[in-house]
């Protein structure tokens, strides 16, 4: 094995993140949440259900603003807006089903004051490289949910982000759907050299794709253990027989256990 | 085709129903003669007319309540009840305030058919996914673009089918209008038509609307079909 | 949006409530208002104001005549709501299950839906003659078709696993009938009854405007040719009051029924 990839200076920092939801009922969704996102680095982010795994992922974006806290991205602190150079894919299938394939993709660069040389050729870039290219002309309702969500991952790569934040962008696919699209990830990550954070509920995944994952707790979510793979900068879905994959899931399972009970009802 | 054979053979008695044939000869006859141009050009732009208020009015109204949960608390129950009510009723009352002719007619046609664009209006915005609101929002695009690249195209088949009910209301509440207390326009003629036992005239007129109608609807329909199309697989 | 921040701020559920009923009394005030401003507006001649025209209406529920006009369009009413009802019912239900028959049927009648039907009242005068029977007819071709489509549609949309289950517990078809598809309808059931209710009181109603000497329809027509306001007015506000009555009873009934979790 090579060493790991990931040595380098912070990217994205969270200093004691809290947000919480006025009623009624008042929630106490997250925090505090201390973190720091190395630059290029694979991050993933497991939890029960409901821990507030998606508050965090629109706290770091800048789609909402933290009750209390600050967040910096690249050394600037966001206020309530989503800076140039992060790309965000939902989990809601969010390709739209009036534009062609082609078109979705191109959507990301509408309001860019690039050259339309330079639009086409990201476009034809990240068509191909999602291979959608033989779909360039297709509606979303004539592609498959896999195929949907790389449209909408390309539609993020033709802005060249730095940042890409992805909420469980696979829950709505099947099992091996999910092991070759994690493949794409992984190729994309490092072709990119961007920054990525994952959020998912498959611990599986988080084991296989990430260099670190944080494990949360239930409501109000809190990082409660943080577990680094190891994984050589080049890896792909076969890791999944490798001996470390088994003890890095148990240990994510063992950290989580008593937290997905606890959103169960029942006590640990 | 039925109809054509007992109308033929003295089953129905012809003073009731005249034979198929007949109506489309006497529907040629009567609007090549050219004298009912005037009605036909009075009942159509009356329609259009408050075709296209009730557009306008029932967005806008849809887009402002929309913005509005106060509001929107105050219209649903509204809303919801409107269509019970037979619009139509109201007829004699807007004859008397506002004189006999177009004026009644209109706004009738939008009384009737605004409500319904107004509904789908706030059916539609309803149904713009929280998901493209954030892509939006993580594209940094602006309210003005927001609305045209995102929220105008999620929510158009909904707008459309209010705009299809739109049309067959606004017909329906005109032609019904002129049908029963009118001087003019085709519904009037087809019911001067009626009492002046004139049949060949009464079918031929009532053929054509009924034809126009279907057609309008026929278009829209169609139209509306190639819309979702593409939306849905296939 | 400031609305958002003062729901935020008083957003228990009482207090939601509260300022719920404040503002449905706000615009039935703002509606009364309207309408006396449209009464003095026009010195009573299109339109009498609310306080005189209840006073009238008061004077005129004592009077035998209204009440021979009212029972004639509600015997009128009832018949052609029964009808449309029970007839669309069964067509709807027989289109639901025989698919094939749907598919065609399915556009036809929606096609009717739109026509101007008014222009076909004088060939359903013709065929029934003048009274009862033409404004039955009438108000049956308006309410049939909504009551048709409704039935249908549930029935097309019943999830089919629930028909799978039905035959995995081996029910008989009466039974799977009554006890499956009945109940998984009844929510869009309910929503047919309601638009077929108030669209065969509409097709009642112009039938009587049209030509008849009886019925609610006739006496407004007929007020507005006497210029008696006050009639007219009176009438319209008895029709509006009954039918949002019968209409929010409707919703109420239907809501109920689709509190279960229909998916």
């Amino acid at each position: 094995m090579s060493p790991p990839a990931v040595t380098e200076p912070s990217h994205v920092v969270l200093n004691e993140v809290v947000r919480r939801y006025e009623g009624p009922p008042a929630i106490h969704a997250l925090g505090s949440i201390d973190l720091v996102l190395r630059r290029g680095e694979f991050f993933s982010v497991v939890g029960p259900s409901g821990c507030g795994k998606s508050t965090l992922l629109d706290v770091l974006c800048g789609l909402v603003r933290p009750t209390s806290g600050s967040v910096q991205f690249e050394g600037r602190e966001l206020r309530g807006e989503v800076p140039d150079g992060i790309g965000v894919v939902f989990q809601e299938d969010s390709s739209m089903p009036w534009l062609s394939v082609r078109q979705n993709v191109a959507f990301g660069l509408r309001t860019s004051e690039l050259s339309q040389k330079e639009i086409t050729e990201r476009v034809d870039h990240a068509v191909s490289f999602m291979g959608l290219a033989q779909f360039s002309g297709h509606y979303p309702a004539q592609l498959s949910g896999g195929m949907r969500q790389r449209v909408c991952i390309a539609r993020t790569l033709v802005l060249r982000p730095r940042l890409i934040l992805l909420d469980e962008p696979f829950g709505a696919l099947d099992q091996q759907t999910r092991l070759l699209m994690g493949d794409e990830l992984l190729r994309l990550w490092r072709e990119t050299g961007a920054t990525v954070m994952l959020i998912t509920h498959a611990l599986d995944e988080a084991a296989m794709l990430s260099d670190r994952v944080g494990v949360m707790s239930a409501r109000p979510g809190r990082f409660i253990d943080m577990v680094e793979t190891g994984w050589p900068r080049d890896r792909d879905s076969r890791i999944v027989s490798d001996a470390t994959f088994g003890t890095v899931t148990a240990r994510l399972w063992s950290s989580l256990r008593a937290e997905s009970l606890k959103t169960m009802g029942r006590a640990a | 085709m039925l109809l054509e054979i007992c109308c033929r053979t003295g089953i129905i008695d012809p003073l009731t129903i005249i034979p198929p044939s007949e109506m489309i000869v006497s529907m040629v006859d009567h609007i090549g003669s050219g004298e009912f141009n005037e009605s036909i050009v009075n009942t159509f732009s009356t329609i259009l007319l408050a075709f296209v208020l009730a557009i306008g009015c029932g967005t806008l109204a849809g887009a402002l309540v929309h913005r509005s949960s106060r509001l929107r608390d105050v219209a649903d129950p509204l809303l919801a009840s409107y269509y019970s009510v037979p619009t139509f009723i109201f007829y004699p009352l807007l004859v008397a305030l506002l004189g006999l002719g177009k004026a009644p007619l209109v706004v009738l046609g939008v009384l009737s058919a605004a409500p319904a664009v107004m509904i789908s209006t706030l059916s539609g915005l309803d149904g713009v996914s929280p998901a493209l609101m954030k892509i939006a929002r993580v594209h940094r695009l602006s309210p003005a673009r927001t609305l045209w690249w995102i929220v105008l195209p999620a929510a158009l088949p909904r707008l459309f089918t209010g705009f299809k009910l739109a049309l067959s209301y606004a017909l329906i509440g005109v032609i019904a209008g002129e049908f029963i207390l009118s001087g003019s326009g085709l519904g009037y003629a087809i019911s001067f038509a009626y009492q002046s036992f004139d049949n060949r005239a009464m079918y031929g007129l009532m053929l054509f609307v009924l034809l126009v109608a279907v057609i309008a609807n026929g278009i829209l329909y169609v139209w509306e079909e190639r819309l979702a199309r593409r939306r849905s697989s296939g | 949006m400031s609305d958002i921040s003062l729901e935020n701020a008083l957003s228990t559920p009482t207090s939601r409530r509260r300022i719920r009923a404040f503002d449905a009394v706000v615009m039935t005030l703002l509606m009364l208002a309207l309408w006396q401003a449209i009464g003095s507006w026009t010195k009573g001649v299109a339109v009498s104001p609310p306080l005189q025209t209840f006073v009238y209406l008061f004077g005129l529920l004592r009077t035998g005549m209204f009440w021979d006009h009212a029972a004639a369009t509600l015997a009128a009413f009832l018949l052609a709501f029964g009808l449309s009802a029970l007839i669309g019912l069964a067509l709807g239900l027989i289109f639901g299950i025989r698919r094939f028959a749907g598919e065609v049927a399915e556009p036809m009648l929606a096609g009717f839906y739109t026509i101007p039907k008014v222009t076909l009242y004088p060939v359903v005068l013709l065929v029934f003659g003048l009274g009862m029977s033409a404004k039955v007819a009438f108000g049956v071709m308006h309410g049939l078709v909504p009551m048709t489509l409704f039935t249908l549609g549930a029935v097309r949309n019943l999830p089919p696993v629930l028909i799978r289950t039905a035959k995995v517990l081996r029910l008989s078809p009466g039974r799977t009938m009554l006890w499956i598809l009945v109940p998984a309808c009844l929510p869009d059931i309910v929503n047919g009854l309601r638009i077929s209710f108030s669209l065969s009181l509409l097709g009642v109603l112009i039938g009587e405007m049209f030509s008849s000497q009886r019925g609610l329809g006739f006496l407004l027509v007929n007020g507005m040719a006497q210029h008696n306001v006050p009639l007219s007015t009176a009438v319209v506000t008895v029709i509006v009051v009954v039918a949002i009555a019968a209409n929010t009873l409707m919703l109420r009934v239907g809501g109920r029924t689709a509190r279960r979790p229909n998916p």
